[in-house]
């Protein structure tokens, strides 16, 4: 017991501290990739590469005058940071980032909580999120804040539908909640992307939309809503929204890869399945790495695609991608009935290998689909209505 | 649809919107790669495609003699053409009758850089120069005195040559 208490605690430190780091990180390595992408350098002057740039951002912020405006509700203005900034990092607890440690007392699981309804837990947590930012642009006492705010909680609900649905899959495929179960589910036979590809596509848009990152940052939509729900926030307060975000999308990739890319897994092994110390190094690395990619991924989108409207974000949350998912999930459950009870299959590689063809066969349909404009339409609207 | 707007009517490979996000992805994803154009100024102050042009008007220079004097006779030409009238003159003349500036000074704060005064001086003394880092700590030193003038090391403006319009 005592054991446990210490080892959590040590946990809980290390990981507190390595997600602000990283996504202290993060928020350099997105100013330097948009840079890169649009042909420039980026902020290359503080430290080497720009490595202290955060330092630097997060010294500014500290020294920075909070304003607080003359008409917002004091309280709610003050507690909102703190609503928004306390889920995004609470969620990160349930995900395993490395494959269990030994120790000389017992195998130490390299997850901070490995809550039985880890996956559950996830979608309370981070549903708590949209709160803080409701709250923010509610206190300011400014119309933009205020839009920025209903369109957050318009934005987060329709999207959590979707979302839950796509993994709603995944539970079926792995039969347990719990996420190092997932994993452990995954290692079976191939990872979950192969036999669930469209949930995967499904749990992306709607982690996109999740974390109010463009494509679909309406909620912040500098162009119209000067900073959305933080037009008011300054200084530190700002600064918590901020990093909030950004624990928002590595808590998101991290999902992705524990999910559909087999969470700490190393491809075309099973040695990472003995537990030992070098092996704990290296599939915390794998993870770092495919959390890495989805967060570069981001990034990526971030800085292509330009903003939906409103009128289209909400008619892709709800037209397409919540009947896409119940759609979905109706066909995969009829074959992952039809494989399990009729032929008797476990999940494995052949099983996998299957579900993956249905996926195609549906992908083909969908693209098909999609692709002409019909349901998300530009500047073409109505054309084909 | 709102009344009044033109729909046009596009073929699907204009229209399609998954195979233009890919696109932008792609170049996007290939542009990370590409030849920076950033130029990273107090280190760097001209690139392989791009200088100062030898046109360029900025902080004046008087040039000197072999003596070290300025080349100024006072005639007097530059404060008159200058449309900012920046330019401060006061004329003297030694016992040989040769007229030198008693006083020159030149307020860069009000020079609007035309380049006149270069153009207008017969002795060719008074000169624009290629060089624009100027900054000072007090509004007083963007008064050049004749001193001043004459310690700027930069080199001078060719100006604009109407026989040779582009510069070849």
């Amino acid at each position: 017991m005592t054991f446990f208490i210490v080892v959590s605690a040590i946990k809980v430190f290390v990981v507190f501290n390595l997600i602000l780091v990283g996504v202290a990180l993060l928020t350099l390595a997105e100013r330097r990739i948009c840079a890169w992408m649009q042909d420039r350098l980026g902020p290359n002057r503080v430290g080497p590469q720009g490595l202290l740039q955060p330092a630097a951002d997060g010294l500014k912020n500290f020294l920075k005058e909070e304003t607080s405006p003359a008409l917002a509700d004091r309280g709610l203005f003050t507690l909102a940071p703190m609503i928004s900034f306390v889920p995004a990092l609470l969620t990160f607890a349930v995900i395993p980032f490395a494959s269990p440690l030994p120790t000389r007392w017992g195998p130490v699981p390299m997850v901070v909580a490995d809550l039985p309804v880890g996956f559950l837990y996830i979608l309370a947590i981070s549903s708590l999120g949209v709160y803080g930012i409701v709250l923010a642009g509610w206190s300011s006492n400014n119309k933009y804040a205020l839009l920025g705010g209903l369109r957050a909680s318009a934005q987060m609900i329709s999207y959590e539908i979707a979302m839950g649905m796509s993994t709603v899959a995944v539970l079926l495929l792995a039969g347990n909640v719990t996420l190092s179960q997932v994993i452990a589910q995954q290692q079976r036979g191939l990872w979950f992307v192969i036999p669930l590809t469209l949930a995967f596509l499904i749990f992306m848009i709607s982690a996109l939309a999740e974390t109010n990152r463009l494509p679909f940052d309406l909620p912040e939509a500098e162009a119209e809503l000067i900073a959305g729900y933080h037009t008011e926030y300054s200084a530190m307060k700002f600064s918590m929204f901020y990093i909030a975000e950004y624990s928002n999308m590595v808590t998101a990739s991290a999902l992705m890869a524990t999910l559909f890319f087999g969470g700490w897994d190393i491809p075309f092994t099973h040695a990472d399945e003995t537990p030992s110390f070098l092996m704990t190094l290296l599939t915390l690395l794998m993870f770092g790495l495919k959390t890495g990619f989805f967060l570069f991924t981001y990034i990526w989108i971030r800085w292509t695609l330009p903003r939906f409207r409103y009128d289209q974000l909400m008619a892709l949350g709800w037209k397409v991608l919540l009947p896409l998912a119940l759609v979905y999930l109706t066909v995969l459950a009829t074959a992952i009935w039809y494989l399990h009870a009729r032929l008797g299959w476990a999940y494995g590689t052949p099983m996998a290998l299957a579900l993956g063809g249905v996926n195609i066969v549906l992908l083909v349909f969908l693209v098909w689909w999609l692709d002409r404009g019909r349901i998300v339409s530009g500047s073409v609207a109505g054309e084909a209505a | 649809m709102a009344i009044g707007v033109k729909v046009m009517r596009r073929p699907t490979r204009e229209t399609s919107y998954l195979r233009a996000t890919l696109k932008g992805m792609a170049l996007t994803f290939s542009h990370l790669w590409r030849p920076k154009v950033t130029m990273q100024y107090p280190e760097e102050k001209s690139s392989h495609d791009w200088t100062l042009s030898s046109r360029w008007r900025g902080t004046h220079r008087m040039l000197t003699d072999e003596q070290g004097r300025a080349k100024c006779v006072a005639c007097g030409l530059c404060p008159q053409i200058c449309p900012a009238n920046c330019i401060k003159l006061v004329p003297g003349e030694d016992e040989n009758g040769h007229r030198y500036p008693l006083i020159y000074e030149i307020d860069e704060f009000r020079c609007v850089f035309c380049g006149y005064c270069q153009e207008v001086c017969p002795e060719e003394a008074i000169h624009v120069g290629v060089h624009y880092e100027n900054s000072e700590y007090s509004r007083d030193r963007f008064v050049y005195d004749l001193e001043r003038l004459c310690a700027q090391t930069h080199p001078v403006s060719t100006l604009w040559d109407p026989s040779d319009p582009k510069g070849e």
